[in-house]
This record gives structure tokens, C-alpha cells and sequence, in this order.
């Protein structure tokens, strides 16, 4: 062979291991550094997450790092300029920490509420909570509420874990796969590996989604279902498993309450909860002795459906016999269903019998002898190898945290919950239903509150309401408008400061939010809000900061923007306190470490959230003598204990670092990480992979190491009780806090419902589906998913400008022609877009890949990038509130998720005019520091050594 | 050797990973920069290696959807070699990879105007022609660690569609896979007989439905059915 040159000066090259951030799956990644530039960012293959690959966001890394709307140095509104003109004046660090510190010192002092801290896709969310909840504050979240909510409370309520980070297909042994409303995103890389898996096994995989792109393309089967009625098909799937007494008895038994006795008691405080003894215990019908036993007695013989009497003459029904009488009925049947879905009849039944072979009839099984809680020896883990996975296209909608139950429970009737096949948690879950944490709700001066600001309601009582039943949030979170808003409602901080209502703030203090563009709905409307003043003249808003790296929309709303680093320059951690990094068989956690120097004058956010903290002297940062605890962020991840022995990390901790989970502080924690390529995994034992809602030796391990309170078992709730008390209080008949407007009561009547049901979407209950025919969707492409920061100069040649995408048929009915411009309007809004006809897409519905229009003059754009001048958001159709009920928040009237995706428009022709989208934005121009953008970009690290082709070659071989 | 790709498009969700792998790679690669122009403006372009095209097959609602990577096929018979003018485009004897000799390429463009797969780009800041490498500064480096020889784009593949290999030997992986899966060429008929392969997406995954339970094709109504599982149950305490 020839000779080849030497490529790589490996002798001036560094490897050093760290977590990507490019979107939420926190992939391992091996950055090869030459000298101060990145040679090649790639994918560890030790990793759990990502096991060597990378998608192409994480490819695109070195653009991220080098692109030109990084912030240079914190940055100040200049005195006497508008909010939102975009003008500013730089401060140096000092003087912005003291600023912030002394207004926030104020705020602390008189009443902590008035800041409110909201962040965006911040996998800190353990840290930011912490940092609120010592605050004082309950006015925090992040993002949660307009992506996932539902889908998480949906599952936590339900099954005691969920889809994404709470638990994930089996890919190694699902012989059916079905995935529901997957928007080409959440997860990126583990689930692409995880389809390749079951294909490569034959599994069938079959997608319910409007839209054929991304990973419906390599589906085997495609359901075009109309947007936000996957719950209907879901429980026309039960009708079907009913019908044809396809489901696994012994499991529901056994590890659900489908055999809890409900009472039934119509008009009175006790109708439809579970009958319970004098300790509270819940009760089953025993068949052998005829009379009530406490569920926890495995020596009764539980009846799974039957009507009974309680010794007090209460009639009794099993949950289960409630859920039969709801599904079997003709209105769950295929047929029923087909139209409003848009499903035919036959497929639906055909898919119901098709997972139920597989569940019944290709039935595996792992030879491992197991335990579960009550003692019981199982000499084999029993698998029903259907697997699901669900996402946004389900959250998004105002009937999303019912469609989740809905799909949930398809699962339980199948069995196919946490056993080999099915649908498997990550620890630390499974948790017990919901997870033991109330949201703190009472506020004082100077006074931390008492737990985190979430957490997850079970009775009105919980509910952070003032004694007149007014919200005590500013989002109105856990208010009788949402009372199961586990993540807070974000899309409504905004409107809701501004008006005032429930109370005005002071300050507003964002990070890694862009609320002034795609993470609102109302975009237009929003930026009004936040430069709208009060008759005095001051903000309606008074302060607002915001932390980022980059020069985002946002920035240009703020009044003292403190510049982030980015993740190739930061420490952080992906906390077990958090949602960590697990996957189905390993409990895992990671770290950031920077493997480059910022050469701007930024700081990581955690490092200020530390430093701000400290100088405010809160309780668990100072002494009491007032004296700093930590020396900064790093310090305090391995120093602070969340309780004895338990911290941010659950590796290496103890004084030698040879104790996991449980340890007091490591000083060396930090390298012992760094060392095992910045993350930890601990293997679950096989006997206890499976099972584990019911696992004796994995609910004892789960309590050891503080995933759970206690190690009884986790019963799932395919009828709930929680549901049903707030129902209750709809009822007035609530032995608690009830509501007194007639809009509250109506809604907890209607949607509290315990046991899992399909409604139309709230905005589509008010809208006129006649004048408005189209569904309208958006989601994100895979190479752009979750990344909320820059506009990557690589990933932006490969998509700078959206369409609206329409079905080809149906838009050729309506005379449309290919890459037209068209008016899109809703019953709020009006935009003019260009126009792609596609075939893969439902019919009814149009969409478009979001976040792609940018606003003019952000993110080091020139004015003329098509981005801004032909892009669009599709948010400026969407309102917050709801068309009907202007002062009702247009989300899931459970938990408080944007209901985003309820959209409908019409579409009519438009004159193409100067070929650019409507409505535009003004450039607000450069912020101070900021780079120019390069014309031509020309990057390269080290010396490109070229393959030459020798003269001897050309001679013996001729030209070719 | 023959040295080329397989590219099963059964496992291919279009995520554009290859692709930027490779621009990444070979940015800092033997035949960088691979030049950006107007990266930040309102038309951004620049030089890829590989591309990946989105097709729609059959009309809604059979509709379905095919994502097709498309770099250099290295061909056997590579037009873009027959015609270059200095000799700079040749395919090595050794592996079969086609390269182009940056130093004396002039940026004619010919080899594009032949290439029937539009692997070659200009960068005109460089004044040369440039195309997929096969990662030739991968492959043989030997201070990488031996899992890691392989081009960026396979490497780096989140659903593994993608497979390196050499197609004289018959027991390679990619060899097996275009045996097994009627692994194809792309336009054949331009008779350049590429040695990339692609692997066509399965067809008619069947899964049994289970058996309907014959009570249920009766009418029966859900209280009788209910009332029919509450006797079996008892049946079964008896």
C-alpha cells in the first residue's frame, strides 16, 4: 500500500470527556481539543445514553462554540432607552451582582413572591428549585409545563413513572412497538438506537402520528391520526381488549386497584373513593370469605369485578367493573370512534388483536427467581413484549394528561408494565403514586419555604390557594385552574404579571427561557406585555433579568442580562435529584466539566445562583454568624447534603469515594467523576430489572438509597382516587376546600375524571370547526430538536426557512399550488406563510417545523436571513387564554400544560407580495461585545495534510 | 479492498448526523476547510461530503416516507476520474477509494458535471474540488483505537444504518448484509457501478392478530359480559 502522510498531530492533541447539552439527552461526548480549538466533538461509547453515537446537533457543536451572538460581558438597558429597542450598556460583574443582590435583597425582605424565577430547558432544575425554595419564593419553574406535563403526570399519577425520563421501551426484547405523537424528538439518540434494535429483531413498529417525517418514516405501519384524539383510540383499543377478554387478570390483580372496592354513594362526600377500613387500608372483596379485606392481604382472594355490600349496607363496585361498564360501551367501539379519529375501524380492532397476540401469545419470559413485596417466590420474570413510547403530540393538548392514562392503561390491561418487553421505569423510578412531595405554598420575609416550590397534590387541601380559593402562585399553578400543575404554568407568567393578577412583581428573572419568542404562545402579543407600562410610567414588569449565552430574543426584553457559558465551558450536574441519566437497568447521574476557557467575561448561571445565593445569606449557604459556606458552585455540589449522606452526586461519595448513593461528602468527588468519563452507573442486580413496582429486593434498595420513602409496594391506579376528590369538590360535596366560581366547579366535574376519558380539546370546544377545518401542529426537525440556543451556522444549511405544510390532496381540492403564499388564522391571530404540499400528512392537518423563524437582528443573523424574512412561528396563532374564557389559561384544565398543539385554522390564498412572511419584526441591532458574523467561514483546526497522488501513479495508470 | 458504505434505509430516520459527522471530521480533515459562505446570511451554503435527501413514495395515504444519504459511491468505473483534465481525481489501486489531489485540482468542475450523484462540490475559496474521503485519515490511524477506524459518518449513525467495509471480501459484514438484504446499487443504469450499496426498506411485517373471543361477536351487552366474568370468577373459587 502507499504510504499515507501522517493526518493527525496526535502529539498536540487532548481528549477530554464530557456531557453534550446541545439538547435534553445529555449524550457522553469525547471532545478531541488541538491546542485551544476543537478538533472533533464524538460520542463515548461507554456512555449509557448514547453508547458512541451522536445525532447531529451534538456534531454541530464546535459551531455552537464559535458562534457570533455569543455574550461577551453582562450587559445593562441603557438608561432612558425602551425595553425591547434592544439598547444596552455594559456592567462589569461587580456591579451587576451588587445590583441584582441589593433589589433581591429587598424582594426578600418584604415579600419574597415578587420575584418570580422561571427557567427554560435547564437540566439544573434540582439547583434552580433549591435556590427558589431558600429564596422564598414560590414563583418558580421551568419548562415543563408547555412540553411534558401531562405525559409525566399523566404516568406519575398512574403507573408511577412515564415515558422519556421516567422509563423507556423495552428495546431489547418489545416484539410490537407502538409510539404515539413522537415529534421527531424526545429522546434524540436513545431512541433511534433503540428502533434500530427492533427492527433488527423483526419487532413490529407501528406510529400514530398526523404526520409521516422523522422516525414514522421507518415505521412499518402508519396511523395519520387527527391531532388530539389519541386518547379516543386508546380507549377504543380497551374497548376492543374488553370486548374479546384479552387481559392479563392475575396482573391487574395483583398489582393495581382494579380490585379496590369504590363506594357508591352518589350526592355525598364519599361517593366514588375507595372503600377503606378504620386504618385507612384499602379494601378488596374476598370471594373465599365474602367479605371486605384489606388489599395488602395476600391471602384473600380478591374479586377483580363484582358489586358487593360493605358491613355498613355502602354499595360497593371493584374499580375495575367501573372501568368494563365506561369502555364496553358502544361508544369506545372502532366504529364509533373511526370518524372523530380518522382511524377506520378495522385497523383499530385489527391493532387492539395484533398487540394482544403478541401480549398473550408470544409471550416471553427471563429465567431470573424474583421476589415481590409480600413474599411471594416467582421463578421467572413473565413478559407481554408490547412497548410503547409517547410524547409531545400527546402532552401538548388540553385533553393530553387523560390521553396519557388512557394510553397507560391499554398498557396495564396488557401487562406490559415494567416486565420483559413492556414499558420499563428508570430509576429512581418507579416511585409510589404521585411521589411524596406537596408544593410549599405559605411565603414569609427573609424565610425559605417549607419544601420545593412543586410537587404533587393529592386533595384540594393541597392545592396553594388562599383561604378565599385565590391563586397564591403568579401562574396560577395548583389554583383551581390547574391544581395538578406539577411544573408550573410558565406560557402565563407574563400575562399574568402584567395584569396583575393575581398581584403585580418586581422582578422577573429568566434562564435559558426565551419567553419573548418560540417558548410563548402569543408571540407578538407577549413582547407587547413585556414592554407594557402602568399609568406611572414604570414597567408593568418592573426589572427583568436574564441569563444566556447568546444573543436569543429575549435578551433584547431585558433589563440586566448576565451571559452563561456554554456547555463545552462549565461544570454542572445531571443530578439524581433531578431527572438523571438512568436508563432501564442502571441508575446513573453525569457531570459537565469544561474542556475550554471562556475568553469572554461570562459566568456559568449555577456559579452566580451560588455567589447570589451566599451574599443573601441564605440559610443553607451561610452559617450563623452570616458567614459563606462554599467557595462557589463546585464546592457546594459536593458539600451540601440534601439529607445525612445524600448530595447532587450518588457517586464515589464518602471520604475515600468508595460509597455510592449514600456517603457523607468526597472532596475528591469532582475527579472521581472526571476519571470515569464524567458520569456513574450502578447495575441493578437481575433480579431485580423487573417487576420493581412490586420487587422486594428493589423496593428495600430503592428506600436504602432514598429513591422512595418507604418499601411497600407501588400500586398503580388505573382508577383514581386523587381525581376523584377534586371531582368531589367540582360536586361541593368535598369534605375541603371547593370551588365557588361556577367555571372551576364545571371544569372539576368534567375532567377530573378518576377514571381515564377522551374530550374534544378546550379550544376546539369553542372554536367553529367549519370556519376553522384545519388542525394545526408543529414540531421540531431531529437535527434542530431542544436546541434552544443559537442559530448553529451548519445546522442552519440545512433548514433556514419553514413552510406550511398541508396534504396534497386535500390542498389541490382547495386549488392551492405548491410553495404558494397563504393567510393561516385562528380565532386569535393571522399570519401569511409559503406553502408546501406534502402526502404525509393527515388531511385535516397542516403543520410546520417550529422555531426555525427567528426575530430580526438576534442570534448574529444578518436582516436579510431567511429565517426572519421568510420563516414564521406558528405562535402567534395561539393564545394563552381560552376564546370562550378570556380569563382561563387555553391548557389542560388538570395539570396546566400549554395546550399548543388544540389548534385550528383556516388557510386561504395569498398575493406573494414581497415574499416574506407576516408579521415581521424590527432588528433591535447588535448588542455591545458582540463579534461580527463572519462572511465566509473557513474553519479548521491543525494542518490539512493532503493525500498527493504520485506522478508514478498518473504514469503507469494513466489520468485514471 | 474495495472500500465503500452500505446504507440501510430501513433503519434510516433522516437525521442529518452522518452528514454533519462528516463536515465536522473533515473540516479539520485531510481535504479542509470545507468552506461556509455567508454562514449567517440570507443564502447559507457550503461544502458537504454527504447529503441527505428526503423522498415521499406513493401517494397518500400508501404514502410512505424514504430518507436517502447520498456521498461519494466510489465508483468502479468513476466518471468523474474519466474526465478530469489534470490527473488530480483517481481511484487508489489499493482500497478503491476515489480521492482528489488537492494539489492539482484546479476547480474545473467537470467531475461534477459527470458525477451522477452530485457527491463533488467546488469550494471556491479554495479553488479545488472536494468529496468524500471514505475518511481515509480515519481508517488507517493507527493511534486511533481500532473500533474508532472507521469514517466519521458510520461512527457516529444514532439508528446504525449506516456500515463500512470491504466488498472483495465476501465474509465482511458489508458484504453479508447486501447478500442477505438485496443490498443495491443506486442508478445503476448510469453504468459507473458504484460500490456503495444501499439495503431497501422491509416490506409486509406481518403480526397475528390474536383470536377474537367468539361470546363478544354476539351482541352482548357489557352488563351481561360483566355479569359473565363475575360467574366465571366465582367458577373459579368453586
Amino acid at each position: 500500500m502507499t504510504q499515507l502522510p501522517q493526518f493527525e498531530d496526535h502529539a498536540a492533541q487532548s481528549v477530554k470527556t464530557t456531557t453534550c447539552y446541545m439538547c435534553a439527552c445529555r449524550c457522553g461526548i469525547k471532545v478531541t481539543l488541538e491546542g485551544e480549538q476543537i478538533r472533533f466533538i464524538q460520542g463515548n461509547p461507554d456512555h449509557p445514553i448514547n453508547k458512541g453515537v451522536l445525532c447531529a446537533k451534538g456534531n454541530a457543536g464546535i459551531m455552537k462554540q464559535i458562534s457570533p451572538a455569543k455574550l461577551t460581558q453582562p450587559l445593562l438597558r441603557k438608561a432612558g432607552s425602551e425595553r425591547g429597542d434592544g439598547e444596552f450598556e455594559p456592567i462589569s460583574w461587580d456591579d451587576a451582582l451588587d445590583m441584582l443582590t441589593e433589589r433581591l435583597q429587598r424582594i426578600r425582605e418584604t415579600d419574597p413572591r415578587k420575584l418570580a424565577y422561571f427557567t427554560g430547558r435547564d437540566q439544573m432544575q434540582a439547583l434552580t428549585g433549591f435556590w427558589a425554595s431558600q429564596f422564598g419564593t414560590i414563583n418558580w419553574a421551568a419548562h415543563g409545563g408547555f412540553c411534558s406535563v401531562n405525559m409525566a403526570a399523566g404516568g406519575l399519577y398512574m403507573i408511577g413513572q412515564s415515558f422519556w425520563e421516567f422509563g423507556d421501551p423495552d428495546w431489547d426484547h418489545a416484539k410490537y412497538f407502538l409510539m404515539w405523537g413522537v415529534a421527531e424528538d424526545h429522546a434524540s439518540n436513545p431512541i433511534k438506537i433503540g428502533l434500530e434494535k427492533l427492527k433488527r429483531r423483526g419487532c413490529k413498529f407501528v406510529s400514530v402520528n398526523p404526520v409521516r417525517t422523522g422516525y414514522q418514516a421507518i415505521a412499518d405501519e402508519w396511523i395519520g391520526i387527527k391531532p388530539g384524539t389519541d386518547g379516543l383510540l386508546a380507549l377504543a383499543f380497551v374497548h376492543v381488549l374488553l370486548k374479546n377478554d384479552l387481559f392479563d387478570r392475575d396482573f391487574i390483580t395483583r398489582y393495581t386497584n382494579g380490585a379496590q372496592l369504590v363506594i357508591q354513594n352518589p350526592g355525598t362526600g364519599t361517593d366514588g373513593l375507595i372503600a377503606r377500613d378504620a386504618s385507612g387500608e384499602a379494601q378488596i372483596w374476598c370471594l373465599d370469605q365474602k367479605a371486605l379485606q384489606p388489599w395488602s392481604n395476600i391471602d384473600a382472594t380478591p374479586a377483580l369485578f363484582g358489586e358487593y355490600q360493605t358491613p355498613d349496607g355502602v354499595t360497593v363496585k371493584t374499580a375495575m367493573t367501573l372501568l368494563a361498564e365506561r369502555y364496553l360501551d358502544e361508544k369506545y367501539s372502532p366504529a364509533a370512534v373511526a370518524a372523530e379519529t380518522g382511524v377506520d375501524a378495522e385497523t383499530i380492532e385489527r391493532i387492539a388483536l395484533e398487540m394482544a397476540h403478541v401480549a398473550f401469545r408470544e409471550t416471553i419470559t427471563i429465567d431470573t427467581p424474583w421476589t415481590d413485596w409480600a413474599g411471594r417466590k416467582h421463578d421467572k420474570f413473565v413478559g407481554r413484549p408490547v412497548a410503547m413510547h409517547a410524547m409531545r403530540g400527546i402532552s401538548a393538548h388540553s385533553n393530553g394528561f387523560q390521553t396519557c392514562r388512557a394510553i397507560h392503561l391499554v398498557q396495564v390491561l396488557l401487562g406490559a408494565i415494567d416486565c420483559p418487553g413492556g414499558h420499563l421505569a428508570k430509576p429512581p423510578f418507579p416511585r409510589h403514586l404521585p411521589p411524596p412531595v406537596k408544593p410549599a405554598r405559605d411565603t414569609a420575609p427573609n424565610t425559605p419555604l417549607s419544601g420545593p416550590p412543586l410537587g404533587f397534590p393529592t386533595a384540594p387541601e393541597d392545592l396553594a390557594i388562599d383561604d378565599n380559593g385565590q391563586p397564591l402562585r403568579i401562574d396560577k399553578a395548583y389554583s383551581w385552574h390547574a391544581p395538578i400543575a406539577n411544573h408550573g404554568l410558565m406560557h402565563m407568567v407574563i400575562r399574568n404579571a402584567v395584569n396583575e393578577d393575581p398581584y403585580p412583581i418586581d422582578t422577573l428573572m429568566l434562564f435559558m427561557a426565551n419567553m419573548a419568542w418560540n417558548s410563548s404562545m402569543n408571540t407578538d402579543e407577549t413582547q407587547k406585555l413585556l414592554r407594557a407600562k402602568g399609568e406611572n410610567g414604570e414597567y408593568k414588569i418592573p426589572f427583568i433579568v436574564t441569563s444566556d449565552a447568546f444573543h436569543s430574543e429575549m435578551v433584547q426584553f431585558s433589563d440586566l442580562v448576565l451571559p452563561d457559558t456554554t456547555y463545552l465551558e462549565r461544570f454542572d450536574t445531571i443530578s439524581m435529584l433531578d431527572r438523571p441519566i438512568s436508563e432501564p437497568h442502571m441508575a446513573c447521574d453525569s457531570i459537565r466539566q469544561p474542556v475550554l476557557e471562556p475568553k469572554r467575561d461570562v459566568k456559568p448561571w449555577q456559579e452566580v445562583m451560588i455567589e447570589v445565593g451566599s451574599r443573601l445569606g441564605f440559610p443553607a449557604l451561610v452559617d450563623e454568624q452570616g458567614k459563606r459556606k462554599f467557595t462557589g458552585y463546585n464546592d457546594f455540589i459536593v458539600n451540601w447534603q440534601k439529607s445525612p449522606g445524600v448530595g447532587f452526586l450518588a457517586g464515589w461519595r464518602g471520604s475515600d469515594g468508595n460509597k455510592h448513593f449514600v456517603g457523607e461528602p468526597n472532596p475528591s468527588q469532582w475527579d472521581a467523576y472526571i476519571e470515569n468519563d464524567c458520569f456513574f452507573e450502578h447495575h441493578i442486580p437481575p433480579d431485580q430489572r423487573y417487576y420493581r413496582f412490586a420487587n422486594r429486593e428493589y423496593l428495600a434498595w430503592a428506600k436504602e438509597v432514598g429513591f422512595n420513602a418507604h418499601d411497600g409496594p407501588i400500586v398503580m391506579e388505573l382508577y383514581s382516587e386523587t381525581l376523584q376528590k377534586f371531582r368531589l369538590a367540582g360536586q361541593g360535596l368535598y369534605d375541603g376546600p371547593c370551588p365557588t366560581e361556577d367555571q372551576d366547579k364545571q371544569r372539576l366535574v368534567t375532567y377530573f375524571d378518576p377514571m381515564p376519558d377522551w374530550y374534544l380539546p378546550l379550544e376546539q370546544q369553542q372554536t367553529d370547526s367549519d370556519e376553522y377545518p384545519f388542525f394545526a401542529v408543529n414540531q421540531r426537525p431531529m437535527f434542530m430538536y431542544h436546541s434552544w440556543d443559537s442559530q448553529n451556522a451548519w445546522l442552519r444549511q440545512i433548514m433556514n426557512q419553514n413552510y406550511l405544510y398541508m396534504n396534497r390532496v386535500r390542498g389541490e381540492q382547495l386549488g392551492f399550488t405548491d410553495l404558494q403564499w397563504v393567510w393561516v388564522e385562528s380565532n386569535s391571530g393571522k399570519i401569511k406563510v409559503q406553502l408546501k404540499l406534502m402526502e404525509g400528512v393527515n388531511s385535516d392537518t397542516v403543520w410546520t417545523w417550529n422555531a426555525i423563524g427567528k426575530q430580526r437582528g438576534a442570534w448574529g443573523l444578518s436582516d436579510q436571513a431567511p429565517e426572519s424574512n421568510q420563516g414564521f412561528l406558528m405562535n402567534h396563532l395561539i393564545a394563552e387564554t381560552l376564546p370562550a374564557e378570556p380569563g382561563l389559561t387555553n391548557s389542560d384544565p388538570v395539570t396546566g400544560q400549554a395546550a399548543w398543539y388544540d389548534l385550528r385554522v383556516k388557510v386561504t390564498s395569498a398575493q406573494t407580495g414581497d415574499g416574506k412572511s407576516l408579521p415581521q419584526f424590527e432588528s433591535p441591532g447588535k448588542a455591545p461585545g458582540l463579534e461580527d458574523s463572519a462572511k465566509v467561514l473557513r474553519y479548521a483546526v491543525g494542518k490539512q495534510v493532503n493525500v498527493k497522488r504520485g506522478l508514478k501513479d498518473i504514469i503507469m495508470r494513466g489520468w485514471r | 479492498m474495495k472500500l465503500g458504505l452500505v446504507i440501510d434505509l430501513d433503519t434510516c430516520v433522516g437525521c442529518h448526523a452522518c452528514a454533519v459527522a462528516c463536515k465536522q471530521w473533515n473540516a479539520s480533515g485531510t481535504s479542509g476547510p470545507l468552506t461556509d459562505y455567508d454562514p449567517y446570511g440570507a443564502e447559507p451554503s457550503g461544502v458537504w461530503f454527504n447529503r441527505v435527501r428526503h423522498y415521499e413514495v406513493d401517494e397518500y395515504p400508501k404514502n410512505k416516507t424514504v430518507n436517502t444519504p447520498m456521498s461519494c459511491m466510489h465508483c468502479e468505473d468513476a466518471a468523474c476520474v474519466t474526465v478530469c483534465p489534470t490527473g488530480a481525481s483517481y481511484k487508489r489501486e489499493e482500497d478503491g477509494i476515489v480521492l482528489i489531489d488537492q494539489d492539482k485540482c484546479m476547480g474545473c468542475n467537470y467531475c461534477a458535471w459527470a458525477c451522477p450523484y452530485g457527491a463533488r462540490e467546488l469550494d471556491r475559496e479554495s479553488g479545488t474540488m472536494k468529496k468524500c474521503t471514505l475518511c481515509v485519515d480515519r481508517i488507517y490511524d493507527e493511534n486511533l483505537p481500532e473500533a474508532e477506524r472507521q469514517p466519521a459518518c458510520v461512527l457516529t449513525c444514532p439508528s446504525h444504518a449506516r456500515f463500512f467495509g470491504d466488498f472483495d471480501d465476501p465474509n465482511s459484514t458489508v458484504s453479508e448484509m447486501v447478500r442477505e438484504r438485496g443490498g443495491y446499487a443506486m442508478m445503476p443504469e448510469a453504468g459507473y457501478q458504484p460500490t456503495n450499496k444501499y439495503l431497501p426498506p422491509r416490506q409486509n411485517v406481518k403480526t397475528q392478530t390474536h383470536a377474537k373471543d367468539p361470546q363478544a361477536e354476539t351482541s352482548e351487552k357489557p352488563l351481561a359480559q360483566i355479569q359473565r366474568w363475575i360467574a366465571q370468577q366465582l367458577a373459579r373459587q368453586e
